[in-house]
């Protein structure tokens, strides 16, 4: 066999090295490199793949890293405390006093957190009604503006040490006096006497903003509680007592029971109101006169003299008085009079008519608490601080640098040393708590027990709904505490209690909790000194001896929303932004001048005057006021705080030193002078146009004489012709009706029964998260409120001149309200129309009709083009401009909905609105759906009541009935059968949009009434 | 060399040959810009600038950047939209209707009134979209599939309606001027030196040849998008007045609306025509093109439609008192007399008044008193937008809502704006299209002179022809009845 050449591919294999052998069975000659071959075996030269591997790792590491997961703050309770459910709301008995107005509330709580007050219906002062203010008060619970920590000058300090510090200043201090509101709590009076037993030479000093000194003075010490429910003739001296008057919410149910009609009823009370300025209750009056503040002695006199006669002849000649008097006399112990001066000589002659009449409506027996400060107490005590004669002062919730007319003396003294130790149990450092060394940050109220006692025999009380926020202290445990006392206030509460309620302590006092009143006084029974005590002729030589007044006169009241302006009230912009009832206007004060005087000055509404009294002087601007007295001008207390918080701080000016003082009673008018500034400063208004220019279908009333004639000719209804002859125009229609299966809500407005407070405006935007958009959003007409409150005045002009006049002419001048004008009140909302014009008109079906009548809102499907709001007949829909919640120009005013603490207060059942959607009145859906679930659970259909929108539920009078139209017994069915024909109308009823809410017309007790003349 | 009819006016003047109009046209696309037109594309461009900052405020913060309230939920925003859409009116008018018409000398001022109309209707689509709370959503007035569950549009609502009919108008407009543009652009692509204008017309052009098949095919589509343009005209300024007139605000809720707001678009349209067309023949020195009798035309049609809107002002008055409805009288009496009365009565100057100045000749045939006739009445229709919008608002219903209104910085910024962006588009245009239709206004030459055109550019000074007699002019030549004596 003939053997192959053999071919060599080269020397190595020839010589069949062992090195040849290994690398001829590797595939590859020589190992790949695994370093980057670059001639060097440089070790710090990254290699291509580990270069590869590592930046493979650091993209996913770098993926990973931020894909992070959210962290979710979640925690789920280890222990769920019993009965907090998430996403279930508790309501838990309470109460709110600050100086103002009592209100019984119920605090809705969402897992722990407070997120709006209802009135409590259990409270037979209240029942169930709650003033504007009571409603905003949740809001101040999260208030950054409020002191977080304990204080010495500014500068946090540890608690024991204050304690130690003050413990040892008070020992040594000789007179130390406690200064405070009204306070109506016996528990906390308690306190204060336990610690004034401590330390011997301490007095307790209450003052008022809004004092009524003369009233308790003229009735021997004693605040009478007055029940309008049973007064038929009510005539009222400047007495705005369904405003601001010591119990507002409680006289307003009180005066309304007399004031509705209907078949049934067909009376009701009648109502004179003398004042300067036009207020709340004057513009609900059947008969106001403007007077001068300095006329009202002889006024009351005048009526005096009808009444009981034998005082010397009055100069107040204005004839309604008599008429006023004369009804007073025939109406006996139906009649009642009130009256709002400070005056004890003015309060004496009011008792003193009120005891001849016989008056049921007033009650010495059980008197009302609410009012206990003593103006000349208070006046010395600041002169004696002014003195050096002090040695400590506590002020508890009292701010009288800015709310007491002497608050500069009482400034410079603090500032000057004049007091050696200082305490500020006020919630923030306020205008007086910044010139206190120490400061002691009480609770917010609904971080406390509590109790009060508004008026002698019903008991009230206040219990915690969540921890407290920051590191403060009730005031009652600082004072047991510095006085030595181990115990808390709790249980020092508690064992006061014992004392009152009988029976089984603990299965009573858990009832008490739970119903947050009973019935029981912690007080002795008030000597009943009215009788014997009243000096009748001193009173009247005390009214002619009067100093008389010439030129203009000042008139100092207290506006609806912000009240004493105390620090719940002034730094709260719910409350800021609430129209004023009358004037309607927001953030801030004003002058209120009459018509007449502003034209003979040539000034125009929004000038800036000079108000000015021995060198003190405010300068605001201007807003022409119907209905304010000649020779008058008025202006709000409670404004001009500069320490309140970002958002009281600097509106308006503070008006309280401009009172006159006389013999140490604060008397709230005095003769002032005015002069143009030159400066113009627009006033935010939500309503400029004040006439209803003669359109009877937006509003309708009519005279009781006419109810009472014929109930069927009351209401004008708009009939169109038919076939079939006139007809209502919803018999008329080219629309499909919607068939409601199952409910169709509805609402019942009875304007004979609202009296404008504002109450469910602040109701609506705390269920609602509405947006507060501050001053300059209001100017520009932006407001943002679901439901409002329109206010009419009266013109003199009427449509019957058309012939005379001509029509143009006509038209002019009804734009002018009266001099004197009948106000009417007109809570408007969104109507939801069964045929709503909103609904066709939006591109994108963003709003909607339920099958339950509702017109529905679909925030997050709305493109915001507006049209469904220019197409509203109503205008009661509201678009988001801005970010109200995000964008910084609203930090300031909407703050509550910026950071975390605030928003605590938010209803997690109803989303906050995003920049560019449309919103509006839902009525309460998500009230609805918790009511028709509640009902679901238990197998039922959901009951009458049940059921309530938020601004039902807090109207003091019970005006907005809502309910379930399909359901023939619920209260609203019963209310639309009974008044069908009579009152109920619809607005605009002629353009057929079928509201589903009713108004009834309003029924004046008048001769004639001025809107439908 | 132009040959001057007996009995007709030319409807080209100045002799022009084939040639010559090519040159004219072309001219512009051509040469360098000159310095006015640099001028006013810089004052167009800062106008612009304004713009894109009122929409950024605008977008940023929110519809609050505006002058709005409760009340008054549109106000210098639809007013502008629908000025806007109004003078987009006359280019369609123009080129559709007249074509149809056979108005012939329409063929020198159709090609900007129909750049006009889509300019304006982009300027008008800015505000449908900018007045929207949340414009990034301004997709959701579609009918689109989506998949947010059985969501749908509104087929009830006027602003559907507009969202068709403005698009709708947009593209067929786009298309028909877009169609007339291409054998011109065929034209300057041929002529073209620059390797950046020979690719970019040759694109614009769509490979046009000039044969007797494309030919064809532009006439057919043209008539056929004349017919398609024509309901257009009316209908999309019809379904702009149910925005108003399908509500129930007084002062909108009115029969009339439709026939009168079209009357109105007309009027503006023709009066922007104007103001355009009386500036760009000075500018691009076309006055032979654009000649005193279509001025004279144009100031017909716009006196014509001023009537009408006059009348339709005044239907609506007898018709408020007529109907005796509280709310509809008081409308009408607050127009006039309320606080917003000197807008009311700006506008009846301005709209009624004014267009009747055109019955004497002087006026029609003056050049600046027509220029200024023109501003007063697109300021006059500015107003009546603003009048029907604003003053039917601000007091409706509930006196308690009554309210006043007043502009922000920002909302004049974007109607200046979008004047800006309006002239910076026309400027381009007049810059890179040809102004002027070469092909159809070449159509129209051989009506005016004796042997018709020449093809070769020769001397017109060395070689004029006589006038001759009548012959040859075609049966469907237009008459022009406002001869000189």
């Amino acid at each position: 066999m003939q053997e192959s050449p053999k071919y060599w591919k080269g020397i190595e294999e020839l010589e069949n090295s062992p090195e040849f052998v290994k690398n001829a069975l590797t595939e590859f000659a020589d190992f790949l490199p695994v370093k980057e071959s670059n001639g060097s075996a440089d070790a710090t030269v990254a290699p291509r793949r580990d270069f590869l591997k590592l930046m493979g790792f650091g993209i996913a590491a770098a993926t990973l890293a931020s894909c992070e997961a959210p962290v979710r703050k979640a925690i789920p309770y280890l222990n769920k405390p019993e009965e907090v459910d998430p996403g279930i709301a508790n309501f838990y008995a309470s109460t709110f006093f600050n100086g103002q107005d009592y209100n019984s509330i119920l605090v809705k709580t969402r897992e722990g957190r407070p997120i709006k007050f209802e009135g409590n219906p259990e409270s037979p002062i209240t029942r169930g009604g709650l003033s504007a203010r009571a409603q905003a008060v949740v809001l101040s619970l999260y208030d950054g503006g409020r002191l977080q920590h304990f204080a010495k000058k500014g500068a946090k300090i540890d608690k024991d040490q204050l304690d130690q510090e003050v413990r040892n200043a008070l020992a040594g201090a000789g007179r130390i006096a406690i200064v405070s509101p009204t306070i109506i709590s016996p528990s906390t009076k308690k306190v204060i006497a336990d610690f004034a037993t401590r330390f011997a030479g301490t007095e307790h000093i209450m003052y008022d903003v809004n004092s009524a000194a003369g009233l308790l003075r003229a009735n021997g010490g004693v605040l009478p509680a007055y029940d309008f429910s049973k007064a038929d003739v009510i005539v009222s001296f400047g007495a705005d007592f369904l405003g601001t008057w010591i119990s507002p919410v409680e006289y307003a149910r009180q005066y309304i029971t007399n004031r509705k009609v209907s078949k049934e009823k067909q009376t009701m009370s009648r109502h004179f109101q003398f004042e300067s300025n036009m207020s709340l209750t004057g513009s609900n009056a059947d008969v106001r006169v403007p007077l001068k503040p300095s006329e009202m002695g002889e006024a009351v006199l005048a009526v005096y003299n009808t009444v009981v006669g034998g005082g010397s002849a009055s100069s107040y000649t204005d004839k309604r008085v008599q008429t006023a008097a004369a009804e007073l006399k025939r109406a006996g112990a139906r009649g009642l009079v009130v009256s709002g001066s400070n005056d004890p000589a003015v309060q004496a002659l009011v008792a003193a008519i009120n005891q001849n009449l016989g008056s049921a409506a007033v009650d010495v027996a059980n008197p009302s608490m609410v009012r206990q400060g003593d103006d000349a107490r208070m006046s010395r005590l600041l002169r004696d601080i002014s003195a050096g004669q002090v040695g400590a002062v506590i002020f508890y919730h009292a701010n009288p640098v800015f709310d007491h007319p002497m608050g500069a003396d009482l400034a410079a003294a603090l500032k000057a040393g004049k007091v050696r130790t200082t305490i500020s149990l006020n919630d923030r450092l306020d205008e007086t708590g910044e010139l206190c060394t120490y400061a002691a940050p009480d609770h917010h109220f609904l971080e406390s027990w509590n109790d009060y006692e508004p008026k002698r025999g019903f008991l009230s009380l206040a219990q915690p709904v969540i921890t407290p926020l920051f590191a403060t202290r009730q005031a009652q445990d600082s004072l047991l505490t510095w006085a030595g006392n181990p115990t808390t206030y709790y249980n020092y509460l508690r064992s006061q209690w014992r004392g009152v309620l009988g029976g089984d302590f603990n299965k009573a006092w858990d009832k008490a909790v739970h119903d947050g009143v009973a019935t029981g006084s912690a007080s002795p029974a008030p000597v009943a000194q009215v009788a014997a005590g009243l000096d009748v002729n001193g009173a009247i030589s005390a009214i002619k001896s009067a100093p008389k007044a010439s030129g203009i006169e000042l008139a100092i009241y207290e506006k609806v929303g912000i009240g004493n302006g105390s620090n719940l009230f002034a730094n709260n912009p719910w409350l800021q932004e609430l129209p004023d009832p009358v004037t309607k206007a927001t953030w801030g004060n004003y002058v209120t001048v009459p018509r007449a005087y502003a034209a003979a000055q040539g000034w125009e509404q929004g000038d800036v005057v000079k108000v000015s009294v021995n060198g003190k002087s405010v300068e605001l601007p201007i807003l022409i006021q119907p209905g304010q007295a000649t020779g008058t001008v008025g202006i709000a207390l409670g404004y001009g705080r500069v320490k309140a918080g970002k958002v009281g701080n600097e509106l308006g000016q503070n008006v309280l030193p401009l009172v006159a003082m006389r013999n140490d009673a604060i008397v709230y008018s005095n003769v002032v002078q005015i002069t143009p500034t030159g400066a113009k400063s627009p006033i935010a208004q939500t309503q400029t146009h004040h006439t209803i220019m003669d359109r009877k279908q937006v509003v309708q009333e009519a005279t009781l004489k006419q109810y009472i004639d014929n109930p069927k000719e009351v209401t004008e209804y708009e009939k169109i012709s038919t076939p079939e002859g006139l007809a209502k125009p919803n018999k008329v229609s080219l629309w499909q009706d919607y068939e409601y299966k199952n409910h169709h809500w509805g609402m019942a407005i009875d304007l004979n029964s609202c009296i404008g407070c504002g109450s469910c405006v602040i109701g609506c935007q705390a269920e609602n998260n509405v947006a507060v958009v501050g001053k300059q959003e209001v100017i520009n007409r932006r407001e943002m409120h679901w439901l409002r409150i329109d206010r009419y005045y009266s013109s003199n002009h009427h449509k019957t001149e058309f012939e005379t006049k001509g029509k143009l002419d006509t038209y002019a001048a009804m734009e002018d309200p009266s001099e004197n004008p009948q106000v009417i009140f007109q809570p408007m909302l969104c109507q939801h129309c069964n045929h709503a014009p909103c609904e066709t008109v939006c591109p994108v079906l963003a709003t909607t009709h339920s099958s339950e009548g509702l017109n529905q809102m679909t925030y997050n499907r709305c493109v915001g083009t507006r049209y469904c709001a220019n197409n509203c007949p109503y205008k009661v829909r509201r678009f988001n401009w801005f970010s109200y919640y995000s964008n910084e120009k609203f930090e300031t005013v909407n703050g509550h909905m910026f950071t975390d603490l605030g928003r605590m207060v938010l209803n997690p059942d109803v989303t906050v609105r995003a920049r560019g959607v449309m919103e509006k009145c839902s009525f309460c859906v998500q009230r609805i759906q918790l009511g028709k679930l509640e009902a679901k659970k238990q197998k039922r259909r959901p009951q009458d009541g049940e059921v309530v929108s938020a601004c039902a539920q807090s109207c003091p009078t019970q005006a907005i009935v809502f309910g379930d139209m399909r359901d023939p017994n619920s209260r609203i069915s019963q209310i639309l059968r009974r008044e069908d024909g009579e009152r109920a109308f619809h607005v605009l009823d002629s353009i057929n949009v079928q509201p589903n809410v009713t108004y009834l017309t309003k029924i004046r007790n008048t001769e004639s009434s001025e809107f439908n003349a | 060399m132009q040959h001057v009819s007996p009995v007709r006016e030319p409807l080209v003047t100045g002799g022009k040959t084939y040639h010559d109009v090519t040159q004219d046209v072309s001219r512009q696309v051509e040469a360098a810009p000159n310095i006015r037109w640099m001028a006013a594309l810089s004052v167009a461009l800062v106008l612009l600038g304004v713009f894109f900052y009122s929409v950024y405020r605008t977008l940023w913060y929110g519809i609050g950047e505006w002058g709005l309230n409760k009340t008054v939920g549109w106000a210098w925003d639809i007013t502008n939209f629908v000025w806007w859409v109004g003078i987009g009116h006359a280019g369609t008018l123009i080129s559709a209707v007249l074509l149809l018409f056979r108005q012939k000398w329409r063929t020198s001022i159709n090609r900007a009134a129909e750049a006009m109309t889509i300019f304006a209707v982009i300027c008008a689509a800015m505000f449908p979209v900018l007045h929207m709370g949340r414009p990034w959503l301004a997709y959701w007035v579609f009918p689109l599939q989506n998949t947010f569950g059985s969501l749908w549009v509104n087929f009830n609502s006027p602003l559907l309606w507009d969202v068709f009919a403005i698009s709708t108008y947009f593209s067929v407009s786009l298309v028909f001027w877009y169609t007339g543009l291409v054998p011109d652009f065929a034209t300057i692509r041929d002529r073209a030196k620059g390797p950046i204008a020979k690719v970019a017309y040759s694109l614009l052009s769509f490979g046009w040849k000039g044969s007797a098949k494309h030919w064809s095919r532009y006439e057919t589509v043209s008539l056929i998008l004349a017919g398609v343009s024509t309901p257009l005209v009316l209908s999309v300024h019809t379904i702009v007045s149910m925005d108003f007139a399908t509500s129930v605000v007084p002062g909108w809720h009115t029969t009339i609306f439709p026939p009168y707001f079209v009357a109105g678009a007309i009027f503006s349209g023709f009066a922007m025509v104007l103001t355009l067309m009386l500036i760009t023949r000075v500018v691009f020195k076309l006055e032979d093109y654009i000649t005193i009798e279509h001025i004279a035309l144009m100031n017909k049609i716009m006196m014509v439609t001023g009537s009408i809107v006059g009348v339709a002002y005044i239907t609506e008055f007898f018709i408020a008192w007529y109907s005796q409805v509280e709310f509809e009288q008081y409308a009408f009496i607050n127009r006039a007399t309320g606080p917003y009365w000197w807008a009311y009565w700006s506008m009846m100057t301005c709209n009624v008044i004014t267009p009747q100045l055109v019955w004497i000749r002087r006026v029609r045939y003056s050049i600046p008193l027509t220029f200024v006739l023109s501003i007063i009445v697109n300021i006059g229709m500015w107003f009546e937008r603003f009048v029907i919008i604003v003053t039917s608002l601000h007091r409706d219903y509930l006196p308690s809502s009554w309210v006043m209104f007043s502009p922000s910085i920002i909302d004049i910024g974007i109607y200046v704006g979008t004047i800006g962006l309006f002239f910076t588009l026309f400027l381009l245009f007049a810059k890179f299209f040809p102004v002027i239709n070469m092909a159809e206004v070449k159509s129209v030459l051989k009506y005016t002179v004796d042997n018709g055109p020449t093809y070769t550019g020769h001397d017109p000074h060395h070689h004029t022809p006589q006038p001759a007699t009548t012959h040859g002019v075609p049966a469907s030549a237009s008459v022009n009845y406002d001869k000189h004596d």
